[in-house]
């Protein structure tokens, strides 16, 4: 891109101001309340899809996003059921565990390439799924459920955040949770690819020979890259846990795995708020047909061939579409 | 022992032929046919409708599936799969586009064939029963079927005008095409009989499993694993993979039954083992 500084800057400014600010009014003022947990959903959804787009910089196709989703859900309900920890320690404990076994996978896996590793990845949904189906600590097929809402967290006595439970919208809160994640994750994503690594891994995704030949550690670089895609993918999947209160096998399966990867495509590769812009359309124009009853999935999908037909770019090319002819 | 031996030479012998319609896509276009499970679904349904329910013979069934389904694959590679392919800058789309088409290929089927399993008449009635091995007639015939067409399929492809030129598109795409191979005619040919080849393993086996409408994805997850272990784009790999995969799956069935159901959780785990030591499968070319 290359809008200079001040619009750069401008645009984030605006972009926080909707989702904190304005979004939050406008529905108030609208009583549309049930929309805080689909743009919830969205958030937290483009969380996970923007780890998937991550792995697709350094040049892989990862359709394995839902089984790290649903580890960090088991990890932060099982750490909050079992072992009684705070909602707020098990975040970034769900993500970093997320994170070593994804290092523990991606070391051997990463060495796959194309239509391997997006296979293989799709496997991981499934074996991650049949995981949480046959151990013992994950309580089955009847999933961890009634897991509390998260409680107030205070530091040297003073309360950053109130208990979840005492507050009369816990939707507006969670709303503000995600969308505070999201924010942050895309502020990261955004910095690690316009830095010295982020261009490194561009080079991944080009030629991995080539790469490796003049220097680089790609083996290095691709772990490194896998794994904060699964933090965030873990984090997501864990706030997820937290909102439904529940986790089941079933909560992320390959379909979710495919949609994630969906979001991406959709958004456009070439750019990092891709996955926001993808999964907010996907998203809500699945909701938006909910209305045609037993069309839905017929209508949806065919929207999507004639999407991919007219834009196999992403969303985000039309931009650049008309900056070229203008 | 002899009786998981014929289980799993049954089961190989169909999954192969799932396997053998999803490689020969993949190595043609480099497409990874998400949709394939749902056209072995749809031909399943085909041979349901005019053999079970409108009582023709069942080869009359079968032939209709395969010949629907090729035609339902010669129009997907000419309308869907060239244009994207033409106009998209990463090859990787394709995959949206056949992840679309897969979910577009269940809510026709869902929408035509309701959510209801359905089976069909045995085709033929009896059991086999000798040297300790028992083994339905009815299975004994799809499986020799299928074993038929993996047959004449390697044959047609050995030696047939058509499976030479596709042999060659598929080993050097711009090679073929200097050598004047009409490259987009043998690409749609060659969908359209990966296409045919799940419509047919559909129909032969909604004769002893029935078919439902939730069933595609996961019969392409096993294709995928299939190809996977034998390597993509390679027909002796798609062979070798769902035969493998049918032993394992039987053998496992059988040894794993005292600790639940875990055959599967150990054959995926086998599997990332396998491919971290050959990450192309038993023959694949690698990628890239």
């Amino acid at each position: 891109m290359t809008l200079n500084r001040n619009t750069r800057i401008a645009a984030v400014v605006a972009f926080l101001a909707i989702v904190f600010v304005a979004v939050p009014a406008a529905i108030s003022s609208s009583g549309r309340f049930d929309l805080y947990y689909t743009l919830t959903s969205v958030a937290l959804l483009s969380i996970a899809s923007a780890g998937v787009w991550l792995t697709f910089y350094i040049g892989r196709i990862n359709i394995g996003q839902g089984a790290y989703a649903l580890m960090g859900g088991y990890v932060s309900a099982i750490l909050v059921m079992n072992h009684g920890w705070s909602f707020w320690l098990t975040l970034p404990v769900a993500g970093l565990f997320c994170a070593a076994a994804s290092v523990l996978i991606g070391l051997p896996i990463l060495r796959l390439r194309g239509v391997y590793f997006a296979m293989v990845t799709l496997v991981l949904t499934e074996v991650a799924r049949l995981l949480a189906l046959a151990l013992p600590i994950t309580n089955g097929a009847k999933g961890i459920v009634s897991i509390p809402l998260p409680g107030a967290l205070s530091v040297f006595g003073v309360t950053l955040i109130p208990d979840f439970a005492t507050l009369q919208n816990s939707r507006l809160a969670f709303y503000l949770l995600a969308v505070t994640v999201m924010v942050v994750c895309f502020a990261v994503m955004y910095r690690l690819v316009n830095s010295r690594i982020g261009k490194l891994c561009q080079s991944l995704q080009q030629n991995e020979e080539l790469a490796s030949s003049i220097g680089v550690n790609i083996a290095y670089l691709r772990v490194i890259a896998y794994a904060v895609s699964s933090f965030f993918g873990g984090v997501s999947g864990a706030i997820f846990a937290a909102i439904s209160q529940s986790i089941y096998p079933s909560s992320f399966t390959v379909t979710d795995s495919v949609n994630f990867m969906l979001n991406c495509f959709l958004g456009g590769l070439g750019y990092v708020f891709g996955p926001m812009l993808g999964t907010l359309v996907l998203y809500f124009g699945w909701d938006l047909l909910f209305q045609t009853g037993q069309f839905q999935l017929l209508i949806y999908s065919g929207l999507m061939i004639v999407l991919m037909l007219v834009l196999p770019n992403g969303l985000l090319s039309l931009a650049e579409m008309t900056r070229k002819k203008g | 022992m002899e009786q998981v031996i014929a289980n799993g030479l049954y089961l190989g012998a169909q999954y192969a032929l799932i396997a053998l319609g999803l490689t020969l896509i993949f190595a043609l276009m480099n497409v990874l046919n998400f949709a394939h499970g749902q056209m072995y679904v749809l031909g399943g349904f085909i041979t349901y409708t005019i053999y079970g329910q409108l009582g023709l013979p069942f080869v009359v069934a079968l032939l209709a599936s395969g010949v629907t389904l090729a035609v339902i694959g010669a129009l997907m590679e000419k309308f869907l799969f060239r244009t994207v392919i033409r106009r998209s800058h990463r090859e990787e789309s394709t995959m949206l586009l056949a992840a679309a088409t897969a979910f577009f290929f269940d809510a026709v089927i869902l929408l035509l064939f309701g959510e209801k399993q359905r089976g069909v008449p045995k085709i033929v009635k009896g059991v086999f029963n000798d040297a300790g091995i028992i083994m339905p007639y009815d299975r004994l015939v799809v499986g020799a079927l299928a074993i038929i067409f993996i047959a004449a399929f390697v044959l047609y492809m050995q030696y047939s005008r058509v499976g030479r030129a596709m042999r060659a598109l598929a080993q050097d795409r711009v090679a073929a095409q200097l050598m004047g191979v009409r490259v987009d005619r043998y690409s749609m040919i060659g969908f359209a009989m990966g296409a045919m080849l799940a419509g047919v393993v559909g129909g032969l086996l909604v004769t002893i499993t029935g078919v439902n409408s939730g069933i595609g994805g996961p019969i392409s997850i096993k294709a995928f694993l299939m190809v996977m272990i034998g390597g993509a784009g390679v027909v002796g790999g798609a062979i070798a993979g769902g035969f493998i995969l049918g032993m394992m799956e039987s053998v496992g069935l059988t040894v794993l039954r005292e600790y639940g159901d875990v055959t599967y959780l150990v054959i995926f785990a086998a599997l990332m083992v396998f491919l971290s030591v050959r990450p192309n499968g038993l023959m694949g070319k690698p990628w890239g």
